[in-house]
């Protein structure tokens, strides 16, 4: 691991006095797609909330422990603001602003933060929409509202909204799951593109579906990091008896 | 078996029946006004002044203005507060204790009698300035506005999801962008129908503006002073026992009636083309 964007030091996390994630240390590589799997439960969800500084806006929520961004304390040497501006979140649901048109649910990260240069915003839609290969289905009508569109031409509009704001890390929290297999397989092969840009951080259910698209996997299990390495020597030769029953589908 | 399907008729039978016979008052009462207060209509009635006493002729146009002024300024007080009482409700209060006695002060302020708020008006405003004056007339109307603005305001902005909320966070967006573009843009539809609608409901009270605007003869001079509206005129008028006002409090019930009803399917076709 070269350049590592996204460190994690003894990150811990409660729900009032229910600890879900215990002393998690681990380091992202930059431009590559990491998947996160472990059983329902296990902390995933919080565990990539904490990255971006959702998970505190849980009633009853609390954070010990360091994410470093860049060599910055994302919780105490940057805003939650200026944090999720750098590191971008897709959804389990597909949640398009449903007042919004396609072209603005893209730009929303950009508009409505003051930016109003119409030749700007008229290219950063086209270039993310073709990105995430929606432009030729939409590009006909752009002020359609995107509450019209196919549950997977969503998730991947949501996506497009996400990379508008040019993020440097992706977080993905089960973006296939509620999709259908033609809608997951285009999105599957988005992701692979994506680290071109952004290190992408990505919770699957789905085993198969790790293994598909990551170049590292981190396996959680009831809070505490069990095992993280290579995708492929995760599946192959993983060093914890616990990882590789979860990766041939023996628990969870 | 055939028990049940005559109780099913029956039941059937009574209920199609008593909605009919809830239906004939409201269209006897349509009907009604408009067989009176149709003759009554022309385009004289509706933009010139009352003719002189013991001259025939004239119109109602002062009080068609004045109807129109005075519910505009209600509109000016009433919606801003109204819509940011809504918002903070659903936004900002986080069940704090401010927002249950919120609560409570808004349910009570919807309960409270029109002609109560008139009084307030009048003690508060005509009492001050010694003359009576649409401002208070628009102030009473305004308090009758807020409680029907803010809680459609606040329930329409509860109703967008979690899932929408954290994608806007997500994006970085500040708190109040995410509450007035995302949340309030959402619930725009409810926010609208529901302004409509007290925009309705304030054009038939005439207990409030009897204590407050009164009546003029006359143009509307200002904005400080007594003011002709639709409903004082319809009080004044159908008491008055002259044969020709009778007429014109029809005709003046007429456009009111109009006024009401085209704002209430203005409401119908918008709330179900949002919805």
């Amino acid at each position: 691991m070269s350049s590592n964007k996204l460190k994690v030091e003894d990150l811990s996390a409660w729900f009032y006095e229910k600890q879900v994630l215990n002393r998690v240390s681990l380091e992202f590589p930059d431009k590559k797609v990491i998947a996160i799997i472990g059983p329902s439960g296990c902390g995933k969800t919080t565990f990539i909330r904490c990255l971006n500084r959702m998970h505190e806006l849980t009633p009853g929520a609390r954070v010990r422990g360091r994410v470093v961004l860049d060599g910055k304390d994302i919780y105490t040497e940057m805003d939650a603001m200026e944090v999720r501006r750098k590191i971008g979140m897709v959804f389990q649901k597909p949640n398009p602003f449903p007042n919004m048109s396609i072209y603005d649910n893209v730009v929303a990260g950009l508009k409505l933060m003051g930016i109003r240069d119409k030749a700007l915003l008229d290219k950063v839609v086209e270039s993310k929409l073709r990105e995430v290969g929606l432009w030729d289905e939409v590009s006909d009508d752009l002020r359609r509202s995107g509450a019209q569109l196919s549950g997977g031409q969503q998730q991947r509009l949501c996506i497009a909204r996400a990379l508008a704001t040019e993020p440097e890390v992706l977080l993905m929290d089960e973006p296939t799951s509620s999709l259908d297999p033609s809608s997951t397989a285009k999105i599957e092969s988005l992701v692979r593109v994506l680290k071109n840009h952004a290190t992408v951080i990505i919770i699957t259910h789905n085993v198969q579906q790790a293994a598909r698209v990551s170049d590292y996997t981190a396996f959680l299990y009831l809070g505490d990091l069990i095992e993280f390495g290579e995708t492929k020597k995760i599946f192959e030769s993983p060093k914890n008896p616990l990882t590789e029953k979860y990766v041939t589908g023996r628990f969870g | 078996m055939n028990m049940r399907r005559t109780k099913d008729l029956l039941m059937k039978l009574t209920s199609t029946l008593i909605t009919l016979i809830m239906a004939v008052p409201l269209l006897w009462i349509i009907l009604d006004v408009i067989i009176k207060g149709a003759s009554a209509l022309s385009l004289d009635f509706i933009i010139s002044l009352p003719a002189p006493f013991g001259e025939v002729g004239g119109g109602i146009g002062n009080a068609i203005l004045g109807t129109l002024i005075i519910n505009a300024m209600a509109c000016v007080i009433g919606l801003p507060l109204g819509i940011a009482t809504g918002i903070y409700l659903s936004e900002y209060s986080n069940g704090s204790k401010i927002s249950a006695l919120l609560r409570t002060a808004i349910d009570t302020l919807s309960g409270i009698p029109s002609i109560i708020l008139g009084l307030f008006a009048f003690s508060l405003i005509v009492i001050r300035v010694g003359h009576y004056t649409a401002l208070a007339a628009a102030f009473a109307l305004s308090i009758i506005m807020i409680p029907v603005v803010s809680k459609a305001t606040e329930e329409g902005m509860k109703t967008v999801s979690v899932d929408i909320r954290e994608g806007a966070i997500a994006l970085g967006l500040p708190k109040w962008v995410i509450t007035i573009k995302i949340v309030l843009g959402i619930a725009k539809s409810s926010v609208i129908t529901s302004s409509l609608l007290a925009f309705a409901r304030i054009s038939g009270e005439t207990a409030p503006l009897l204590f407050t605007s009164l009546f003029s003869y006359y143009w509307p001079r200002g904005l400080n002073e007594p003011m002709a509206s639709l409903q004082v005129l319809i009080y004044n008028y159908a008491m008055s026992g002259f044969e020709s006002w009778v007429v014109k409090a029809w005709g003046a019930s007429l456009l009111l009636m109009l006024l009401v009803l085209s704002i209430n399917i203005l409401v119908r076709r918008f709330s179900t083309k949002v919805g």
